[in-house]
C-alpha cells in the first residue's frame, strides 16, 4: 500500500507560494490517505503502517525500550524511545504503561524519572514489589527492542512556577521516583536554581536507595539538603520528628510521595498545623470494608463475578472483557461505565452507587470500574 | 445419514449418565490445562501470523500492480488466495471466536474485529458463535447445516427442488462469503416477511452488509484494478482479487462442509434435546457432530486449524494453535468411552460429504438401489417422482425402500458380497 500512496503525492509543490502549498498538500494527503484506506478496509491504514512504524506520527501511543538501567537489586531504569506523539511531560508527573506479560496487556502507572531529556526519550524507574507481576517483569524480564503501549503523561503532582524560595521533599522506597524527575530537571539548568531544597528520604536500608549515588551526590555538591533514612537502623520515618528534621518547616510547602501509610500521617500532621502539602499516591487508598460482592453482567451477556474488594476492571479483564481503563485509581476517569442495575460501592470511601431502570437515567449511572466493586449483582452497558 | 435418535443403534446407548458427566469433566480438565499454560509462547504465534498474513497480502498486491506479466498475475493471484484464506480462517475465524481475548489486546479482541468477507463480524458472531456453535447439529436449528436451502437428511422430506441441490452447493461454494452474510441476515426468512413489516434490526444489520459489501468489492474490484492501471495491470489485478475471493470461496466452504457433513457425522432431533442439557450432554453432542480432517502442518493451517473440528467445538475459545496437541488426549477419551473419533483425509471427507449432497437431492434409498443394469427402471422412477405429484411420489418412495431392505436382507445372507 505504501508505494500505491506515493504515487499520489504531490510534485514540486514546492515553487508555489506557502498558503496555497500547503492547502494543496494537505489536500492531496487527505484525498491520498482517503485511497488507501478504502484500498486495505476492512482494515485501518494505521494497522497496516503500525507493522512497519509504530512510533510513527499518527500511530497509538507506544515506545521501544532502549536501555534497562539496574539501580538496585530490585529496580531498574527503563530509558523508552516514546511514539513521535508523545506530547511532553513535567517532572513529577506519571505515564501509564501497557505491559504484555505472559502474552497478556498488563497497564500500570509508573513516575517519569527524567526531566524531557535532549535526546527525546523517557525513562520510568521500577521497584520490583513481592508478587508484582508487572513490576518484576519490567525489571528483571525485559529486553532492550521491547515494546510498551504508553498513555501521553499525567498527573498534578509537579513543582510550582516560580520555584518557591524554599521547598521540603519526603519520600520513601519508590516514591522517590517523580521526586528525581524533578530534581534532575531543576540540577541540569546552566543556571541552578536557587530554590533552598530538602530532602528527606526513607528506605528499607542503605543499600535499598534508588539513586542513592545521585541524591548523595546532590547533597555533597551542596544543591540540596538529605536526609537520608534507613529503615533497618532508624525505623520508619516519624512525621512528628520533622520539626527536628526541619527547623524551618512552616516555610516550606512539602511535596510528598510514598507509602499511603506515611502520606496519611503526613496529611493529618500538615492540616493540624495548616501547612501546605502536595502527594502523589500510587495505589488507590482503600477504607472500605470488603463488601458482598457479585455478579455483573456486560451487554453481551457475558457474567463476571468479582468478590466486595475486586475492581469491577481488575474482574472484567481477568474474564477476557476488553475494558477502557486509565490510572486505575479512581482518578483520571477513563474507565467510567454505566451502570444500568444494580449497586457497586468505591472501594475508596465504601460508598454505595446504585441504578434502578425507570428511577435513574436511562442511559446509565456513570461508576469508575477501577475502584467499583459489586455489591450483589448488577449490569454494566459495554461489552 | 438418519438423526442420532431414530438410528435403530444410538451409538450413544452404551453410555450411561455418569459416563456422559464424566465425559464432561475430563473434557474441561483438558481445557483447564491449555487455559492455565496459555502465554507469551501462543501470544507470539498470533502476532507473527497476523504480520506474515498481512505482508503477504501487501507483497501480493504489491505483484499484481505487475500483473500484464503472466507469472507475476499468477505469483501475485496464489499470494493473495493464501493471504485471504489465513485471513478467515485462522485468523479472522478465531479472533472473532474469542480465542485471543485472553490477550487484552484491543487491536487482536473478538469485538473489535473485522474480517475479509461479505458478513460484517457481528452478524457472523452471532449465527456462527452464538447459534451454530449452541446448537450444532440439530436439525431446523443449525443453520450450517445446508444453510437452510439443502435437504441435509433422510427424514426431510424430498420433493423435486432438491434435485438441484448439487449445483446449489457448488454455486453456494463459489459465493461462500456472500452465502454467509445472507444467512446471517436470515434473508431468506426476512425476504418472505412484507417489506413494511421487517424489524428494524434486520433493516439495520441489511444496511451495515450492503455498506461492508460495497467497501470489499470497492476495494478488490476498483480500488487495486485503478492503482495497477498504470502499470497495465488493470485486468490482472481484477482478474487476481476475483480468483483470490473464489478461491478462498471454495476453499472456506470445503473446509466448513468437511466438518460437520461426511457420511458418519451425527444430527440431532430438535425434541431429543433436553432443556437442561448438562455440559456433559452438549459435549458428547459436540463430539459426534464434528469431523476432523488428517494432516500436516499446513493443512491444519490453511484450515484455521478446523481440521481439528472436533477439538474446536468442544473448546469454541481455546486458542487454535493449542487444538493439535489436545487432540491426542481428546481421541483418547474417544476409545475410552467406545466413541466414533471421526477423521480422515481432506480429499476422503470432502468425497463424502459431496457423495451426502447428491444421495440427499435424490429420494432415499433411490442412490443405493441403483445399479448399471437397472438404471434405466431407476431413471423412470425418479422422472415419475420429480413430475407426478405427491401421490405417486409416495408410492414410488415405499417402493424404494422395500428394494434397499431387500437388498440389505439379500446382501446379509451372502457375507463375502459387498454391501449395496
Amino acid at each position: 500500500m505504501v508505494d500505491m500512496t506515493t504515487a499520489h503525492l504531490p510534485a514540486g509543490a514546492g515553487g508555489r507560494p506557502a498558503g496555497l502549498g500547503r492547502t494543496l498538500r494537505e489536500r492531496v494527503r487527505t484525498a491520498a490517505r482517503s485511497v488507501a484506506e478504502s484500498a486495505v478496509t476492512p482494515l485501518d491504514l494505521d494497522d497496516l503502517l503500525d507493522h512497519f512504524h509504530p512510533l510513527r506520527r499518527g500511530a497509538e501511543l507506544s515506545g521501544r525500550v532502549l536501555e534497562v538501567v539496574p539501580e538496585t537489586a530490585q529496580s531498574a531504569t527503563l530509558v523508552i524511545k516514546p511514539g513521535r506523539d508523545w506530547a511532553g511531560h513535567v517532572p513529577g508527573q506519571y505515564v501509564r504503561v501497557g505491559v504484555d506479560v505472559d502474552g497478556v496487556r498488563l497497564w500500570r502507572t509508573y513516575s517519569l524519572t527524567h526531566g524531557p531529556r535532549r535526546d527525546g526519550s523517557i525513562s520510568i524507574t521500577v521497584k520490583a514489589i513481592e508478587g508484582g507481576t508487572v513490576s518484576n517483569h519490567l525489571v528483571h524480564r525485559t529486553a532492550p527492542g521491547t515494546m510498551l503501549r504508553l498513555a501521553q503523561a499525567d498527573g498534578d503532582f509537579v513543582l510550582p512556577q516560580p520555584l518557591p524560595a524554599k521547598l521540603l521533599l519526603v519520600t520513601a522506597g519508590s516514591g522517590i521516583t517523580p521526586v528525581i524527575g524533578m530534581l534532575r530537571n531543576l540540577f541540569s539548568r546552566a543556571t541552578p536554581p536557587t530554590t533552598d531544597i530538602v530532602l528527606i528520604h526513607s528506605a528499607l536500608s542503605r543499600a535499598e536507595v534508588i539513586f542513592a549515588e545521585e541524591i548523595r551526590g546532590y547533597a555533597a555538591r551542596g544543591l540540596i539538603r538529605l536526609v537520608e533514612l534507613h529503615t533497618d537502623t532508624d525505623g520508619l520515618l516519624d512525621v512528628d520528628s520533622l520539626d527536628e528534621l526541619v527547623p524551618d518547616l512552616a516555610e516550606r510547602p512539602t511535596y510528598a510521595c510514598g507509602p499511603a501509610g506515611l502520606l496519611d500521617a503526613l496529611e493529618a500532621h500538615h492540616s493540624a498545623r495548616g501547612l501546605v502539602l502536595h502527594t502523589e499516591r500510587f495505589r488507590p487508598v482503600t477504607v472500605a470494608a470488603p463488601g458482598e460482592g457479585g455478579t455483573v453482567t456486560f451487554a453481551d451477556g457475558r457474567e463476571v463475578s468479582a468478590d466486595g474488594s475486586t475492581p469491577i476492571l481488575d474482574a472484567a479483564e481477568s474474564a477476557g472483557v476488553l475494558m477502557p481503563s486509565g490510572c486505575r485509581m479512581g482518578i483520571c476517569m477513563g474507565c467510567v461505565l454505566p451502570l444500568k442495575e444494580g449497586a457497586v460501592r468505591d472501594l475508596r470511601n465504601g460508598a454505595l452507587t446504585v441504578a434502578v431502570p425507570g428511577e435513574t437515567d436511562p442511559a446509565g449511572v456513570p461508576i469508575q470500574t477501577c475502584v467499583s466493586a459489586p455489591a450483589g449483582a448488577c449490569s454494566v452497558d459495554h461489552s | 445419514m438418519t438423526t442420532i435418535t431414530r438410528k435403530p443403534e444410538n451409538p450413544t446407548a452404551h453410555l450411561t449418565e455418569a459416563d456422559i458427566e464424566q465425559i464432561g469433566i475430563e473434557l474441561d480438565a483438558i481445557r483447564q490445562d491449555v487455559i492455565d499454560s496459555r502465554g507469551e509462547r501462543d501470544a507470539a504465534y498470533i502476532r507473527r501470523l497476523v504480520d506474515v498474513q498481512r505482508r503477504l497480502e501487501l507483497g501480493s498486491r504489491a505483484v499484481l500492480l505487475g500483473s500484464a506479466i503472466p507469472p507475476l498475475w499468477v505469483l501475485g493471484t496464489v499470494g493473495l488466495s493464501v493471504a485471504k484464506i489465513l485471513e478467515n480462517m485462522e485468523i479472522g475465524h478465531n479472533v472473532m471466536h474469542g480465542q485471543w481475548d485472553w490477550m487484552r489486546d484491543p487491536k487482536i479482541h473478538s469485538t473489535t474485529w473485522e474480517w475479509d468477507n461479505a458478513s460484517t463480524s457481528d452478524g457472523w458472531k452471532h449465527s456462527h458463535n452464538e447459534v451454530h456453535h449452541t446448537y450444532t447439529n440439530i436439525v431446523g436449528k443449525d443453520n450450517d447445516l445446508g444453510y437452510g436451502i439443502m435437504r441435509v437428511d433422510e427424514d426431510q422430506r424430498w420433493v423435486p427442488f432438491y434435485l438441484l441441490q448439487p449445483l446449489w452447493n457448488f454455486v453456494n461454494a463459489c459465493l461462500f462469503e456472500y452465502g454467509i452474510a445472507a444467512y446471517d441476515l436470515e434473508l431468506g426468512k426476512n425476504l418472505r416477511i412484507p417489506k413494511e413489516k421487517r424489524s428494524a434490526e434486520f433493516q439495520e444489520n441489511l444496511a451495515k452488509t450492503l455498506r461492508k459489501i460495497r467497501k470489499q468489492a470497492t476495494k478488490d474490484y476498483v480500488v487495486h484494478p485503478l492503482l495497477a492501471l498504470p502499470f497495465g495491470g488493470a485486468v490482472g489485478a481484477l482478474a487476481g482479487n476475483l480468483v483470490a475471493n473464489v478461491v478462498r470461496n471454495v476453499w472456506s466452504h470445503s473446509v466448513i462442509m468437511c466438518g460437520h457433513f461426511p457420511e458418519g457425522v451425527e444430527t440431532f432431533e430438535r425434541a431429543a434435546i433436553p432443556e437442561d442439557e448438562t455440559r456433559g450432554e452438549w459435549y458428547l453432542r459436540q463430539m459426534l457432530g464434528s469431523a476432523n480432517i488428517s494432516g500436516g502442518k499446513v493443512t491444519h493451517l490453511m484450515t484455521g486449524n478446523l481440521s481439528h473440528q472436533i477439538e474446536h467445538h468442544l473448546f469454541p475459545d481455546l486458542p487454535s494453535n493449542r487444538y493439535a496437541e489436545v487432540a491426542p488426549k481428546v481421541q483418547a477419551l474417544f476409545e475410552k468411552y467406545d466413541l466414533n473419533y471421526h477423521e480422515a483425509p481432506l480429499p476422503q471427507q470432502l468425497y463424502s460429504a459431496w457423495h451426502k449432497v447428491v444421495r440427499l437431492s435424490l429420494p432415499n434409498d433411490w442412490l443405493a438401489t441403483t445399479t448399471p443394469k437397472n438404471l434405466p427402471s431407476q431413471l423412470k422412477t425418479l422422472w415419475a417422482m420429480s413430475t407426478k405429484g405427491p401421490k405417486v411420489r409416495r408410492a414410488a418412495q415405499a417402493r424404494l425402500t422395500q428394494l434397499a431392505r431387500r437388498q440389505q436382507a439379500a446382501a446379509a445372507e451372502q457375507p463375502g458380497s459387498a454391501a449395496a
